[in-house]
């Protein structure tokens, strides 16, 4: 087992405006061993969605490194399958073109009938078997990004890289996705690094959640390691006090950084008399 | 007697069946939530709550008079806030002060007025247009509004949905504490399970369409008042919590023809509200 399949070390983005430099990220190191399922939480604009962008070959950094299974991250690539909050699909393809598209991409080698086989596989893993000839128009919100899931498994990337993939959905059916990826995840356990501000879906999924602090500059603001074996199932999970106390520990960071709101956030005037600001000032749990 | 009543209440948008058979009965003074996935229908039956919708089969009743249109006395909130954009926070709430107190002298209804926006803190952006507050701030004077003019029922659908999840936090624990005071009777409408079990005295969940319906109801019995991070300690939030997340993901795993058979025997099977 590789500790450090994923490394990245002294990350940092600063964006250079004309009224002066902007530093997003600063500091930022994590190492990812092989096969583990890694979330990075923290608030709305903090720069978790940067680093993932820049481990994807998206974004260049400002300056340190990511290297991903020994070799340095200069530029997106194949090795590594990214999964936006939308879907980004294609409105003219069915979901099996869709999915067939990346395939046809990454695996020339193969026939065409074994490339068609593989989106199959893997468009009935996420439920979806049924309805491989629909196109997204005819497909809900969750279906949608359920083929975005197929597509990015049936590559095979070395890494998986999720930003708030299922942010856009109402939060029953984020859970009804969480367990489709857990599913998927059981057959298929890709090392994956995921964005997302929802606490129950980071402790749900992950092996560690790194908690990013409020930006500028953020960084690492600490590590909570998820101790729940693999399966997992969400009924048991959600009846343990554990899982309650996991999820307290992040509520209770977030609360702490949401205190510290980045300059650029619009600010409320305090005026304690009222309900809401008396909410606003006590710790949300 | 109810204050509001859905009797076996159908209803379709053409050739899609939205909702089947619904029945549902309102005590004053109640908070009762409905949790169901976007697209099921919660606001479709909200509509008909409000007045807004008229049911294709069935009887909406408010004090066992039928519901054929919007009234004062049904106020609604709405998950993207409904404000006039060219008046400001005070004018908004206030419009609707003076359409519903009409016969009060100036000088009470501008106390009106100003006690609600105070009551949702916001004084101090009275003056402001909508364009010039955040997300949380106009649902916040959409809140104003519709408790200023005082209903008998307050409906609210999906009011903290489209809410960052840290605002949404704040709000909920204030709708807490103004749910808990005012007393008023509410039919809240949420895809938020936990959402549900902050704000409910009863939670009924709304099976995944078409053709959604009502499911066993879970009351929930946790004192008031709430506060989100004291309820992760508390065995009955955990339990109603996995029970309402399983019955709603059972509903969607149905066969989509055989809907009304499938969800009586998963519900059956898997869930018995413990209480």
């Amino acid at each position: 087992m590789n500790h450090k399949y994923l490394e990245i070390a002294g990350l940092g983005k600063t964006f250079h405006t004309p009224t002066g430099s902007n530093v997003i990220v600063q500091g930022f190191d994590l190492a990812v061993r092989e096969g583990e399922f890694v979330s990075v939480i923290g608030h709305s604009g903090c720069g978790k969605s940067t680093v993932l962008s820049i481990v994807a070959g998206l974004t260049e950094s400002s300056e340190g490194a990511v290297v991903l299974a020994g070799k340095e991250v200069v530029e997106a690539g194949p090795d590594r399958g990214v999964v936006f909050q939308a879907p980004c699909l294609l409105a003219w393809a069915s979901a099996l073109d869709n999915v067939k598209l990346g395939v046809d991409q990454v695996f020339p080698e193969k026939s065409n009938a074994e490339r068609t086989a593989i989106a199959t596989h893997y468009l009935e893993l996420v439920g979806l078997g049924d309805a491989v000839h629909k196109k997204p128009a005819e497909l809900s919100g969750g279906m949608r990004q359920r083929v975005g899931l197929a597509r990015a498994f049936a590559l095979s990337p070395r890494l998986l890289l999720l930003d708030e993939p299922f942010g856009m959905l109402d939060s029953l059916t984020r859970i009804e996705l969480q367990d489709v990826l857990l599913d998927l995840w059981a057959q298929d356990s890709k090392t994956a690094l995921m964005v997302t501000h929802d606490v129950d879906e980071a402790v749900f999924l992950s092996d560690r959640v790194i908690m990013m602090t409020s930006g500028p500059a953020a960084r690492v603001g600490g590590i909570l390691k998820v101790p729940f074996e693999r399966p997992r199932n969400r009924h048991a999970l959600m009846e343990s006090p554990e899982f309650y106390e996991l999820r307290e520990e992040l509520v209770g960071f977030l609360e702490d950084q949401g205190h510290h709101p980045a300059p650029s956030a619009p600010a409320e005037k305090a005026r304690p008399s009222s309900v809401w600001d008396l909410f606003r000032s006590r710790r949300l749990g | 007697m109810p204050i509001l009543e859905l009797h076996q209440v159908s209803k379709s948008f053409g050739s899609t069946h939205v909702l089947s058979n619904v029945s549902l009965s309102v005590e004053a003074g109640e908070v009762v939530v409905i949790v169901g996935f976007s697209g099921a229908g919660k606001s479709t039956l909200m509509s008909l709550l409000a007045g807004l919708e008229r049911p294709d089969e069935g009887q909406v009743l408010f004090r066992d008079h039928a519901v054929v249109a919007p009234g004062p006395e049904r106020g609604m909130v709405f998950q993207n806030y409904s404000l006039l954009p060219w008046l400001t926070a005070y004018e908004n709430v206030a419009l609707a002060v003076e359409h519903v107190f009409a016969s009060w002298p100036k000088q009470k209804q501008q106390a009106q007025t100003e006690r609600f926006l105070s009551m949702v803190g916001l004084e101090h952006a009275r003056d402001r247009k909508p364009a010039q507050l955040s997300g949380g701030m106009r649902q916040r004077v959409s809140l104003a509004r519709a408790l200023a003019a005082d209903p008998e029922v307050l409906l609210m659908d999906e009011p903290l949905s489209a809410l960052d999840a840290l605002t949404r936090a704040t709000l909920q624990e204030g709708l807490e504490r103004i749910v808990r005071t005012s007393g008023k009777t509410i039919v809240l409408v949420t895809n938020d399970v936990d959402e549900a079990i902050l704000l409910g005295d009863r939670i009924i969940p709304l099976s995944a369409g078409p053709a959604a319906t009502l499911g066993p109801e879970f009351p929930i019995t946790l004192a008031r008042p709430r506060q989100r991070r004291a309820l992760n300690h508390e065995p009955e939030f955990r339990r109603v919590r996995t029970d309402v997340v399983e019955y709603l993901l059972s509903t969607r795993r149905k066969p989509p023809r055989s809907a009304g058979a499938a969800v009586n025997g998963l519900s059956v099977a898997t869930l018995e509200p413990s209480t």
